[in-house]
């Protein structure tokens, strides 16, 4: 299969590889995906709790060559963005920014529900953490 | 050294470059038809094809009467199950087929599945080997005939052959045995190995693409099969169609090469193959050999590199042409049907990478490899949460994964 050249750059050069504190308050954690399956997307964005703004992603993707891509090019688009802006980010930017052919659809969609879970996270967590403050 | 460097030589190999003069005569000069009998053009093609049947039949120990010439591996499979089920059907009505066969197999089986004829697919053990018990015990009075492979195309696994030979002897049923991944690499003799029908193609010898052969058995027993197409009744009455003189010629001048040289090659292709094996093993960790090593191809080198996964290594060594089994690389997005009949897990068969090793191969090319493959799985590693859990102390079978 031949892969674009979005593709192919992102996999030669992958952006914001890393693990972040799972256990920092403003960090949200997603981890989607099964070994099984062939892939396993973890991504991981840093709030800052003030102004909602996501500051830094960080992902590790154990998959194709389009699921690291998709991963890859998710934490570019989550950078500088807020946590409800970020929700807006949906799979089928992803296919068309990546070109994606129709196998591969579904790496795009494991990247938005690693996006939305480690939201979920974050909010889950900053909800406790407000919660033990008050 | 040329780039990209070509390590799959179990799905095709190239044409050796002798092959191709002793086909060349036969596709511009010599262009006659073997079944015409009444002229020069077609006694000279007629010569050349029986000169190619005798140099088949030579390195598989056999009468060169019992050689039938098809289009391939697929055809020969197809013609020998279909052929066996159709012609002993007063017999019975029962196959014995393993679960890692080649496609071209199961596919004919489940076909005839759909017709009627009971079909049982023998598992294999962790090394990928058939339990010899299993065979004797599914075998029953309606039992028509067994087809098992000589070698596996994925992980090169050679099967106890001979002794399944004995077994379908012992109990009067006929042997089948695509042998495509064999013929040529290892020494296989249809006598000593009690084979009553076997498939061979060219395209995995060095010779060309389009043509094969089925041996079909002539006495002790005599086996018949029922044409699979109509026509001009060739090929003893089994396989019509104007034979392909030139594919044939190639077949038979790969044959005999292949048997010349076969000692040889067999040295050279598993020093090469253990060299790899060595060079990775030496310098990555977690790393697994499918199936056994014991009974194996030469040429063979079939691995998992836990926690990358199959197809995105394949994009990092894209100058290396090498298969993965990872869904990924398939149409079906299912893993290898073959590394998970071994009992590997799907994690596992996601992260493996064949290398089929050919007569063409240099050291300098599989030191190449080696690097490149240590380079990158690094690499992949480093991106991989699996392998940053691992070196955690994570134990991975223990978590909660969110399967889609």
């Amino acid at each position: 299969m031949a892969y674009s050249d979005k593709v192919v750059d992102h996999y030669n050069n992958p952006r914001n590889v890393g693990s972040m504190d799972k256990a920092d308050p403003n960090v949200g954690t997603g981890m989607v995906g099964a070994p099984e399956c062939g892939d396993v997307m973890k991504l991981q964005i840093k709030v800052n709790p003030a102004t909602h703004i996501i500051e830094d992603a960080k992902f590790k993707t154990f998959g194709c060559g389009s699921a690291i891509a998709s991963s890859s090019l998710a934490t570019e688009w989550l950078k500088g963005k807020t946590v409800d802006e970020a929700l807006d980010i949906k799979n089928t930017d992803i296919v068309n920014e990546l070109a994606l052919p129709p196998v591969k659809i579904h790496c795009s969609v494991l990247a938005e529900d690693a996006i939305k879970a480690a939201i979920s996270d974050y909010k889950a967590k900053s909800t406790v953490e407000t919660a033990v403050t008050a | 050294m040329k780039l990209p460097i070509y390590l799959d030589n179990h799905a095709t190999t190239p044409l050796d470059p002798r092959v191709l003069d002793a086909m060349m005569p036969y596709l511009t000069e010599h262009f006659g038809n073997a079944a015409s009998r009444n002229h020069a053009f077609g006694w000279a093609a007629e010569e050349a094809v029986e000169k190619a049947r005798k140099q088949i039949a030579s390195l598989i120990g056999a009468n060169s009467k019992e050689i039938i010439f098809t289009s391939g591996a697929t055809e020969s499979n197809n013609l020998a199950i279909k052929g066996v089920a159709q012609m002993y059907a007063e017999k019975g009505n029962h196959i014995i087929t393993a679960a890692t066969e080649h496609k071209a197999v199961l596919d004919t089986c489940k076909h005839l599945e759909k017709e009627g004829i009971r079909i049982t697919y023998l598992p294999v053990m962790g090394d990928g080997r058939i339990d010899l018990d299993m065979l004797r015990e599914a075998i029953t009075d309606k039992t028509i005939l067994v087809s098992i492979m000589y070698a596996n195309n994925e992980m090169g696994v050679i099967q106890p052959v001979a002794e399944i030979g004995k077994i379908c002897k012992e109990r009067g049923i006929l042997f089948h045995c695509d042998a495509v991944q064999a013929v040529g690499k290892i020494p296989v003799n249809v006598i000593t190995d009690g084979i009553d029908i076997m498939s061979i193609t060219a395209h995995k010898l060095y010779g060309p693409k389009g043509v094969g052969a089925l041996y079909v058995r002539r006495r002790n027993p005599r086996v018949q099969l029922t044409a699979q197409m109509d026509g001009g009744g060739h090929e003893r009455g089994m396989r019509s169609g104007t034979l392909n003189v030139p594919g044939i010629v190639g077949l038979g001048a790969a044959c005999e090469i292949a048997q010349k040289e076969m000692p040889q090659e067999i040295a050279r292709a598993s020093a090469l193959r253990d060299r790899l094996r060595a060079k990775l093993e030496a310098n990555l960790e977690e790393t697994y050999i499918n199936g056994s090593l014991e009974h194996r191809l030469p040429h063979n080198l079939n691995m998992s590199f836990a926690y990358v996964e199959g197809e995105s290594l394949l994009m990092g060594i894209n100058d290396i042409a090498v298969s993965s089994g990872s869904a990924c690389t398939s149409a079906t997005l299912e893993p290898s049907y073959v590394l998970k009949a071994m009992g590997l897990g799907d994690d596992l068969a996601h992260t493996s990478i064949r290398f089929g090793i050919g007569r063409f191969n240099t050291e300098e090319e599989i030191d190449y490899t080696a690097e490149k493959m240590i380079q990158v799985v690094n690499k992949l590693r480093e991106l991989s949460p699996l392998w940053e859990m691992f070196k955690d102390g994570v134990d991975l079978s223990k978590v909660q994964w969110t399967a889609h």
